[in-house]
């Protein structure tokens, strides 16, 4: 019986749902093991001195959400545990209220954490790299207000903030241009911030060259494996990237398992053929 | 009437998932509805936010509360009415200079971060010395790094024919490129999934209430 590539492709399309669906319903539990990258990124958090001051950026969208927003909330939980102090910023424009969902969903478990003292977010700014080298002249030329309109100066975790220079540790979480990108070439090139972060799996591979011995990029969290590492990492067992490890392990698995048999398939048919050749032949 | 909007919409976002997930099956009515009506939506979402977070703050209540102090704004305001004259056959011409502008100056930034940032840092970090004391895999993984960049720019050197002893290096970058193109594909299929994953926990989770 043969069947036609359309409905091949169904079938793939179909087994692949169940495979993600089925371990969302039902978990396995398998465990994640950090990757080296990860753990660099959460050595510089784990390092900073209580009532550090660090920028979280939120350089994407809700399109890319699902990989991104479990990374913000375990990097902010991991901050706000150590006795860090977080700005929020954006280059994209939706970035602000995902940072405000970001410290709502840490509320329940860090009720004493206050705005304007523990936590502020300043918005978005258009311009990407031109807006960060500003921030390393000024941050209240670029940020005059917050959110909410409460002046820079009127904010008392900022009041020994002045530029990027005061800012422990720089964490963009990107989804695309601008990005992690912009933030190492302005924000550590120009004025030696550490800058860590993540970004979406698909643009991963494109950042890892910044890990290097020049420190340009301090680890990097790639997708959302990595999301889950990190929430390894810090102990936060019910955390979001790591309850969805198992559709995504499942899926990998029956991927490595299509292509075997899509290889398969050519050489048998590349068999096939050769043998009919050399029948012809004769 | 706040808890039956937010029920609506995802009722709606529900709907429209199915719409385009009924694409895999075959190209329907469905799927063409939800995707012209993302992109309208898109549209007119990013025009009321450029209005409200760029246009206004930047610019119009700066000269409104405080016009003699913000003279200089006036100069990026009569930029943006240039650029738009584009929409008129017309006067199209006069939107070659800001748009001149905003390339030169770009230009002019970026060729500066990019020279030191994806030029100068990246070579300064392959000159290493390889050798790690009592660490072999950070040895043989900086061996690695410095065969790797001189074998890869090689194979984009294409002022020698690459033939006989000149190959050598050019098929060993050959490798190493194909590897990075695998591990980015690894990554591609790892960010699909997580979509799909993230469509399905708003349908399990969110819509459904099946799974916490």
């Amino acid at each position: 019986m043969s069947i036609s590539p359309q409905t091949e492709r169904r079938i793939i399309y179909l087994v692949l749902f169940l495979a993600v669906l089925l371990p969302l319903l039902f978990p396995i539990g398998w465990r994640t093991e950090s990757s080296p990258h990860v753990r660099m990124a959460h050595k510089l958090v784990e390092q900073s001195p209580a009532g550090s001051v660090a920028i979280v950026s939120f350089d994407y969208d809700p399109a890319s959400m699902t990989e991104l927003q479990p990374m913000a909330v375990a990097m902010i939980d991991h901050a706000w545990s150590k006795g860090h102090k977080v700005i929020a910023t954006a280059l994209w424009p939706q970035g602000p209220q995902l940072a405000d969902q970001a410290f709502r969903a840490l509320s329940e478990k860090y009720p004493e954490k206050q705005y304007g003292v523990d936590y502020v977010n300043l918005g978005y700014k258009v311009g990407g790299m031109v807006t960060i080298q500003a921030m390393g002249r000024s941050l209240v030329e670029v940020y005059p207000t917050d959110t909410g309109g409460t002046a820079l100066n009127q904010i008392p975790m900022l009041a020994k903030v002045n530029t990027l220079r005061d800012i422990a540790y720089i964490s963009s979480l990107s989804s695309g241009d601008p990005g992690i990108k912009q933030w190492v070439m302005a924000a550590h090139d120009m004025y030696n911030v550490p800058v860590t972060g993540g970004t979406t799996a698909i643009s991963a591979p494109g950042f890892i060259p910044y890990i290097n011995s020049q420190n340009q990029l301090i680890g990097l969290l790639g997708g959302l494996k990595a999301a889950a590492e990190y929430e390894g990492l810090i102990g936060m067992e019910n955390g979001s990237a790591t309850a969805k490890m198992d559709s995504q392990s499942v899926a990998h698995l029956l991927i490595l398992i299509f292509i075997a048999i899509g290889n398969y398939k050519v050489w048998r048919n590349k068999r096939i053929k050769r043998t009919q050749d050399l029948k012809e032949e004769i | 009437m706040a808890e039956f909007m937010t029920v609506l919409g995802l009722y709606i976002g529900a709907f429209f998932t199915f719409c385009i997930f009924s694409f895999l099956y075959k190209d329907n009515p469905f799927c063409k509805l939800a995707e012209q009506i993302f992109v309208g939506l898109s549209a007119a979402y990013w025009v009321i936010y450029i209005i409200y977070n760029t246009l206004l703050p930047n610019l119009f209540t700066k000269l409104f509360t405080d016009f003699s102090g913000n003279l200089i704004l006036l100069i990026p305001g009569a930029l943006g009415v240039m650029m738009l004259m584009r929409l008129h056959p017309k006067t199209q011409w006069i939107s070659r200079y800001p748009i001149a502008l905003v390339i030169g100056t770009s230009a002019g930034i970026s060729m500066l971060r990019y020279m030191k940032s994806d030029l100068l840092q990246q070579m300064t970090a392959t000159m290493i010395n390889p050798v790690v004391q009592g660490d072999i895999i950070a040895t043989v993984g900086n061996f690695i790094l410095i065969v790797g960049t001189i074998c890869g720019i090689y194979f984009f050197y294409f002022s020698k024919k690459q033939e006989g002893v000149y190959a050598v290096p050019s098929k060993i970058g050959i490798y190493f490129l194909m590897i990075s193109f695998g591990a980015s594909f690894g990554y591609t299929v790892m960010a699909r999934i997580s979509l799909l994953i993230g469509r399905l926990e708003f349908l399990l989770k969110d819509w459904l209430h099946l799974i916490n």
